[in-house]
């Protein structure tokens, strides 16, 4: 039993599964430890986190008052649905050897053009969802296709350009939002219902969470991120480039074009980001005083999910378990910082993943 | 005998390998020793433990007869070791001197550099070995052996007693080796001692006295150069007998292939190195573009192949003009290419050998269909190729190419080209780095395609495989064809002259 686990922990193909497996046991240990240091008890952490994921409230267990709460899981899928967005955005420009801190701001542009598009025009669902949908994703793309060709034409660092786009984002559409008709400085008005995600019916089942059908969104976009990056031969282009685009160039390959299509891509999944909270969370454009972090969260999510298409779910189911149960743990005076602590050395460890490797190769040796 | 070092009974294992397995080397004073061994024999394992970089895991070292532990580089140095690396670790737009003394620097009063004393020892330590170097010239300006004399200077500068060569004569031209072959006399004469790294058995033969040799981490045995032909030296490095001729026919070359007509291209500094260049490779031929590195092959190649555009000329493959094609267009139109760099440019090192495999023809039918690739013909080709050309890997297809040797490495790629059967295959130091095995293979299939009717143009700094395996021999200098002339009518001094910028059969 002890050489079969030495011999599964020593095989480096196994480490693709172990390590992150490893980072998020690490990373709770960890902030585990530090509640402790602050003299409080790590039980309140873990039990956060079961009633944000699970709707189960310990508190309440034993007493008159409801032990489990569907509103809550709910809740935990709405937060969870945009960062899968944006982690597959991160992760498909990460596959190509670009990163793309430009999350937020296509995020941004998708949400203002579903905004527009559902306050402008009035069809039937069958139209006008799919106009919407469209719209924020081509906005998004739109928005990527920047960076990536002035990366293509003029060697421009990507990470430079994404990041000044982001506030210019947030401030073109801030202006243009409150131009739209009935918007006051903080909110537009309701989207027409033709362009609405939102579900009475999911509603009901989840007693009223803001559950929404974007969730089929999500999964179309993962299943479309895993067909391009492992079926076709688009995708073996854009992995070779993100290995070696030197030995891209010598094959043929149109590496700059491919890198300029993959930030287009990569914004597409963070402007559909951008339409399910419109058309599924609120149901109303907003006017943002600050970024609202889906983007920045998506990277958290790609490098926790190794920039694949599931492990970007994974990472975001994880992160948003982290973020839904911040208001409860507080309540149990635990600092919420506690989360992002968690987290963050989660994608330290990571980071760090040759190591853990070498770790791991060495414990598992026999003499 | 008085040894100055002497590496006992050294073993080191890394995780799945022995390195250095019971190797015992012991250099005199005084002597030039040859550490002789194929790519892999552990050699530069061995190098690295002298040199401190890595523990011994069993075996002494002793230096001047004491027994030593070499935790680091700096231990290393205190003992007077000195190491010339292969590739020269020199910064380019600093003076001769300056490069010396870096790190060492003498001062004078408030922190100043004292570049005068220093330049004075220089030129005192190169008149005492006739190294015969300006220490005021700018290392861009001065000519790739003057640089490796600099090497040997720096060494000398800090006293060193041992000097390593690693791999001295992989870029520079024969009067060259010459040239460093009598300064490594001139330093033993002067009392150092000098261990060659070199898998070059005439230079073993030439200038060593004796040669310990490695084959696959073990040690095979020490021998008096004087006494030991180059046959039986290569026979206990590699451990079986081996030829040295490349086994071939006379060519038969047929119709013009490729062709360049008053070809100009600009190197990276966007300076027409490249100045009308023409050049005809035929069907059935080996051509090989012969030249101290430098000289203008790279750009050369690279505006073959369409990496590099080409300011005026015109070049073409079978007739057809290709001059402002594609890389993909030339690629189809019937280009292959063994990359110089096979790290960089021939392959993706983390993807799998399939991947790699597949890197040229991965969008072509059967491998794909309508941009979707079709996993098992990919397969089926990969699995194919790796029976067909022997590529030794761990876990076949699915092998990460970042895992294999450097020889099945480039056995990969020539897989690869070859079975795209090109017209025209570009081979540019096909066989850089590699053991003797595997350059036996790839000369073989090289031949192989030669005899099939294709144009080969090959590139190489080695004298031996340009004289053996080329058909005719285009002498590059500057970006200018010196002469063109046949292999079986030329000799090794012929074609230095030429590689110097001498023309053929002319004085300057």
């Amino acid at each position: 039993m002890i050489n079969y686990l030495r011999a599964y922990i020593s095989d480096v193909k196994n480490h693709k599964i172990l390590i992150p497996i490893i980072a998020v046991v690490m990373g709770f240990l960890l902030g585990s430890l530090i509640i402790l240091l602050s003299k409080e008890n790590p039980w309140y952490l873990y039990k956060a986190l079961i009633q944000s994921v699970f709707g189960v409230n310990f508190d309440n267990l034993g007493t008159d008052r409801p032990a489990f709460s569907i509103r809550r899981v709910g809740e935990y899928f709405v937060y969870v649905m945009p960062i899968t967005l944006t982690g597959l955005s991160v992760a498909f420009a990460f596959r190509t050897g670009l990163f793309n801190i430009g999350a937020e701001g296509q995020l941004i542009m998708g949400a203002f053009a579903a905004t527009a598009l559902g306050i402008y025009l009035d069809y039937p669902a069958y139209i006008l969802l799919p106009t919407v949908i469209m719209g924020g994703t081509l906005a998004g793309a739109a928005w990527g296709f920047i960076p990536g060709y002035l990366k293509a034409r003029f060697n421009v660092h990507e990470v430079v350009v994404t990041i000044m786009l982001n506030y210019a984002a947030m401030y073109i559409t801030n202006f243009l939002l409150k131009m739209l008709p009935g918007s006051d400085s903080l909110k537009t008005v309701g989207l027409n219902s033709g362009a609405l995600l939102s579900s009475d019916f999911l509603a009901m089942l989840t007693s009223n969470s803001r559950l929404h059908y974007g969730f089929i969104v999500v999964i179309a976009a993962i299943v479309i991120f895993w067909f391009i990056i492992n079926k076709t031969t688009f995708g073996y282009e854009l992995k070779a480039v993100g290995f070696n685009i030197h030995a891209t160039e010598y094959a043929g390959m149109k590496s700059r074009r491919n890198a300029a299509l993959a930030m287009s891509i990569a914004g597409a999944f963070s402007g559909l980001a951008g339409v399910i909270l419109v058309s599924g969370t609120f149901g109303y454009g907003r006017v943002l005083s600050h970024f609202e972090n889906y983007g920045f969260d998506g990277i958290a999510v790609a490098l926790i999910g190794g920039s694949t298409a599931v492990g970007s779910l994974l990472g975001a189911l994880l992160l948003g378990a982290l973020k839904a149960s911040q208001p409860i743990m507080q309540g149990d005076g635990i600092s919420k910082s506690i989360t992002i602590i968690i987290y963050a050395s989660i994608i330290v460890f990571i980071a760090i993943r040759k190591h853990i490797s070498k770790i791991l190769v060495k414990m598992g040796r026999t003499d | 005998m008085e040894y100055i070092i002497e590496m006992l009974n050294i073993t080191k294992e890394f995780p799945g390998i022995k390195a250095n397995d019971n190797v015992t080397l012991r250099l005199r004073k005084g002597e030039i020793h040859a550490l002789l061994g194929e790519n892999g024999a552990g050699k530069s394992t061995l190098m690295s433990i002298l040199f401190g970089l890595y523990r011994p895991d069993e075996g002494v070292i002793r230096i001047r007869g004491e027994e030593v532990d070499i935790a680091n580089p700096n231990v290393a140095n205190s003992y007077g070791i000195g190491m010339v690396h292969q590739h020269f670790k020199l910064v380019e737009n600093f003076t001769v001197t300056e490069n010396i003394i870096l790190g060492i620097e003498p001062r004078k009063s408030w922190g100043r550099i004292d570049i005068q004393t220093a330049a004075k020892r220089v030129e005192d330590i190169s008149k005492k070995y006739s190294l015969s170097v300006d220490p005021h010239a700018k290392i861009r300006d001065i000519t790739v052996g003057m640089q490796q004399r600099v090497e040997i200077l720096k060494m000398l500068y800090r006293d060193a007693e041992i000097l390593i060569f690693d791999e001295p004569t992989a870029t520079i031209t024969p009067q060259e080796i010459d040239e460093l072959m009598k300064i490594m006399k001139s330093l033993v004469a002067h009392g150092k001692s000098i261990l060659l790294i070199t898998h070059k058995l005439s230079e073993i033969k030439k200038v060593s006295d004796r040669c310990s040799v490695l084959r696959k981490g073990r040690y095979v045995g020490t021998v008096d150069t004087i006494d030991t032909t180059e046959k039986q030296m290569a026979e206990m490095m590699v451990g079986r007998e081996i030829s040295f001729k490349v086994d071939k026919k006379n060519s038969e070359p047929g119709d013009v292939t490729l062709s360049i007509k008053n070809l100009s291209v600009k190197n990276n500094r966007k300076f027409n190195l490249i100045n009308n260049l023409s050049l005809e490779v035929r069907a059935g031929e080996i051509l090989c573009i012969s030249g101290v590195d430098g000289n203008g092959q790279s750009e050369l190649v690279e505006a073959i192949t369409g990496l590099r555009k080409i300011e005026g000329g015109t070049i073409s493959l079978c007739g057809k003009d290709l001059s402002h094609r594609s890389i993909r267009e030339r690629t189809l139109a019937g280009v292959g290419y063994i990359p110089e760099d096979r790290h960089k440019h021939g392959l993706v090192l983390d993807f799998n050998l399939e991947e790699n495999l597949a890197l040229q023809t991965y969008f072509q039918a059967p491998l794909a269909k309508r941009g979707i690739i079709d996993f098992d013909e990919r397969n089926k080709m990969s699995e194919r190729l790796i029976d067909e050309f022997d590529v030794r890997c761990n876990n076949r297809s699915s092998t990460i190419v970042r895992s294999m040797s450097g020889g099945n490495q480039q056995k990969a790629i020539i897989a690869r080209e070859i079975d795209r059967s090109p017209a025209l295959l570009i081979a540019a130091q096909p066989t850089r780095g590699l053991d003797i095995g595997a350059i036996e293979y790839i000369h073989k299939r090289l031949v192989e395609e030669r005899d099939a009717g294709k144009a080969v143009l090959l590139i190489s700094f080695e004298m031996e495989e340009v004289l053996n395996l080329s058909d005719r021999i285009a002498v590059i200098y500057e970006g200018e064809i010196m002469g063109i002339v046949d292999a079986d009518k030329t000799n090794e001094n012929e074609l230095g002259l030429m590689m110097a910028g001498i023309r053929e059969g002319g004085a300057l």
